[in-house]
């Protein structure tokens, strides 16, 4: 018997750290000692804030970097980061501290924001909340995924992995665990950054009716 | 009072079914907000309308209001204007009484709720009961807190860290504090006047009366007659957009009329629009949400080009009637607004004249604008995700770790 899967949904409740940059120099500083929650919000809170948009604006870094520091090399960096490809949000947090060091260790002179528009650290506390679905078969997955909230779809496919540091995300776990590892694998391979998230499901439910 | 499932057909019923959710999560427990006014003002606007929502969601909700003669409200008058960087003189004497005035009235308060939800500096010390009481204590800062004078902030900041947890409605607020702070912005209600949808010929009636042309481009700013809010520079922005593009000036808001300064903002902008029928200086009383609302949605563009602003809301209302606004980056601003995603954010005469031209000379891009910013406001700044956030703050007083499973 096939184990079920239980679709979940989850909200942020978005918390200040009181801290805040004014320059790179700052930026490198904080990212190096704020909670992982912190590098995990900046990077991932225009994807639910802004899920309709597409293309989507960049992390947070990137989005300071480019429009208030008027640094569009440096934030290009930030959001060309494959975020898909870190395992978890050390390891992220270890590629932006990289770019930032090599750019002040190059970089002559240090641009400053004007006063007020400085780079404010926050975080997040997850909750995570069960839903009333619950897929039996990969056909019911399909169903019901065209039903589930936006936040549902966003909890498994990015807070699992990322933020709950699961190895893969959620639904690619649960076909592997019923015996359908090239859907499993077709799941993995999607880049759910570079798309909306209605785009996303699209693309899922897509791949999933080929293997029903 | 306004139904909860009135808001289903605007948000979903997915949203309202989640809000039921966490209510019920929160178990029967009880909040008691406690704050200064109960008529008048932001919060108590705001409390007016969330509470019968929260109730008929299952969450017992109670409201207390504090007294207090005039001595003490010229004291808490005085905080507000050392908060937003004013330099003002507070002797020993008044932060004495001030405490004295809250004490008296904590003697009168039945603290029966299990989360007492404090708003705003005047009943901040109520705290120094939270060792009688014990229960979660969280206190709600509805103000800006970015240029506060030290010797005021000093004063709060030993009472903000009695409490369990902070709450700002802007990140630039935030301070280095020894307790949880939390990011809760403030919201617009869509079923209120100033936001429902509006028949076309209500719109159009609002237009004929003030003498507006519909045929042609309508630029807008609504906000109080204010130096704060740069009616002149809008007028600077719009002398220069008008040698290109044949539109018209709007600027509509109110102001106390007791309020000197309020005048003389309001004399020195009909001076510089002397001469041009195409500007539309509309003084408008208190209660005419229709008007605003009808104006908004007549709108080609929307501009709200501050020079300080707390959460500047009139952005969210603006964007939520799918309008493209052009806005200064200050204050509670750019939360609302994404750079040439949902809006334009500038930060001068120059580029607001600029992107103006733009957006009226480009419509496909300006409504792009439009409908990206609905729909921020939609998942973001709606009264619905307002009361998801508190739920989520109450619930958060009771757990440990920063991730709950509910």
């Amino acid at each position: 018997m096939y184990p079920s899967f239980y679709f979940k949904s989850n909200f942020h409740l978005v918390t200040l750290l009181g801290l805040k940059a004014k320059d790179p120099v700052e930026l490198l500083e904080k990212i190096k000692k704020v909670p992982r929650a912190s590098i995990y919000y900046h990077t991932h809170r225009f994807l639910q804030q802004h899920h309709y948009l597409s293309p989507e604006p960049p992390n947070d870094f990137a989005y300071w970097l480019i429009n208030v520091l008027n640094l569009k090399d440096l934030g290009e960096l930030f959001a060309g980061v494959d975020t898909v490809s870190f395992r978890n949000m050390e390891s992220l947090r270890a590629e932006f501290i990289k770019i930032l060091e090599t750019y002040l260790s190059r970089s002559g002179r240090i641009a400053e924001c004007a006063e007020y528009h400085e780079f404010h650290f926050i975080s997040c506390l997850t909750f995570i909340l069960p839903t009333p679905y619950v897929a039996h078969s990969v056909k019911e997955f399909r169903g019901i995924l065209s039903k589930i909230s936006i936040n549902s779809l966003y909890f498994h496919m990015f807070e699992a992995r990322m933020r709950l540091e699961r190895d893969e995300n959620d639904f690619s776990a649960w076909f592997k665990s019923i015996g359908k590892n090239d859907l499993a694998r077709t799941i993995s391979k999607l880049d759910p950054y570079t798309i909306t998230l209605e785009g996303l499901r699209k693309k899922i439910i897509e791949t999933v009716s080929k293997y029903d | 009072m306004t139904k909860i499932k009135k808001y289903v057909p605007i948000v979903g019923q997915g949203v309202i079914d989640e809000l039921y959710f966490l209510a019920e999560k929160f178990g029967g427990k009880t909040v008691q907000n406690i704050n200064s006014t109960a008529v008048g003002g932001g919060v108590a606007e705001i409390l007016t309308r969330m509470i019968p929502l929260m109730r008929q969601l299952g969450v017992e909700v109670l409201w207390d209001v504090i007294k207090g003669n005039e001595k003490f409200f010229s004291i808490t008058k005085k905080f507000h204007n050392a908060l937003h960087g004013i330099n003002v003189t507070i002797t020993d004497d008044d932060f004495k009484y001030f405490v004295s005035v809250n004490h008296e009235n904590a003697k009168e308060i039945n603290f029966s709720g299990d989360v007492l939800f404090i708003h705003d500096p005047q009943p901040i010390a109520l705290v120094d009961m939270k060792h009688e009481h014990g229960k979660q204590w969280a206190w709600r800062c509805h103000i800006d807190f970015t240029q506060p004078q030290a010797d005021v902030m000093n004063f709060l900041q030993s009472y903000i860290e009695k409490y369990d947890s902070a709450v700002f409605s802007a990140p630039a607020f935030s301070r280095n504090l020894s307790i949880p702070q939390v990011l809760i912005s403030p919201s617009i209600d869509p079923l209120s006047d100033k936001n429902k949808e509006l028949r076309m010929d209500k719109i159009d009636r609002v237009l004929e009366r003030f003498g507006i042309d519909k045929e042609r481009p309508i630029v807008t700013q609504i906000s109080r007659f204010d130096y704060l809010k740069d009616p002149l520079g809008v007028i600077e922005v719009y002398k220069r957009v008008k040698q290109y593009v044949d539109c018209q000036l709007v600027l509509a808001g109110g102001g106390a009329t007791d309020d000197p300064e309020g005048l003389e903002v309001l004399e020195k902008v009909r001076t510089a629009a002397a001469g041009d029928s195409d500007v539309h200086i509309i003084f408008l009383p208190p209660a005419s949400d229709i008007i605003i609302n009808a104006l908004q949605r007549a709108s080609t563009v929307i501009l709200q080009k501050s020079l300080k602003e707390g959460f500047g809301l009139t952005v969210a209302e603006a964007l939520w009637k799918a309008k493209p606004v052009i806005a200064s980056a200050v204050g509670g601003i750019p939360l609302q607004i994404a750079h040439k995603y949902s809006g334009i954010l500038t930060y001068s005469i120059d580029g607001t004249a600029y992107y103006l031209k733009q957006l009226l000379n480009d419509q496909t891009y300006a409504n792009k604008l439009g409908i990206n910013g609905k729909e921020h406001i939609k998942h973001n700044f709606l009264i619905t995700r307002h009361i998801r956030d508190y739920l989520l703050l109450f619930l958060s007083l009771y757990h440990r770790g920063d991730i709950i499973h509910l």
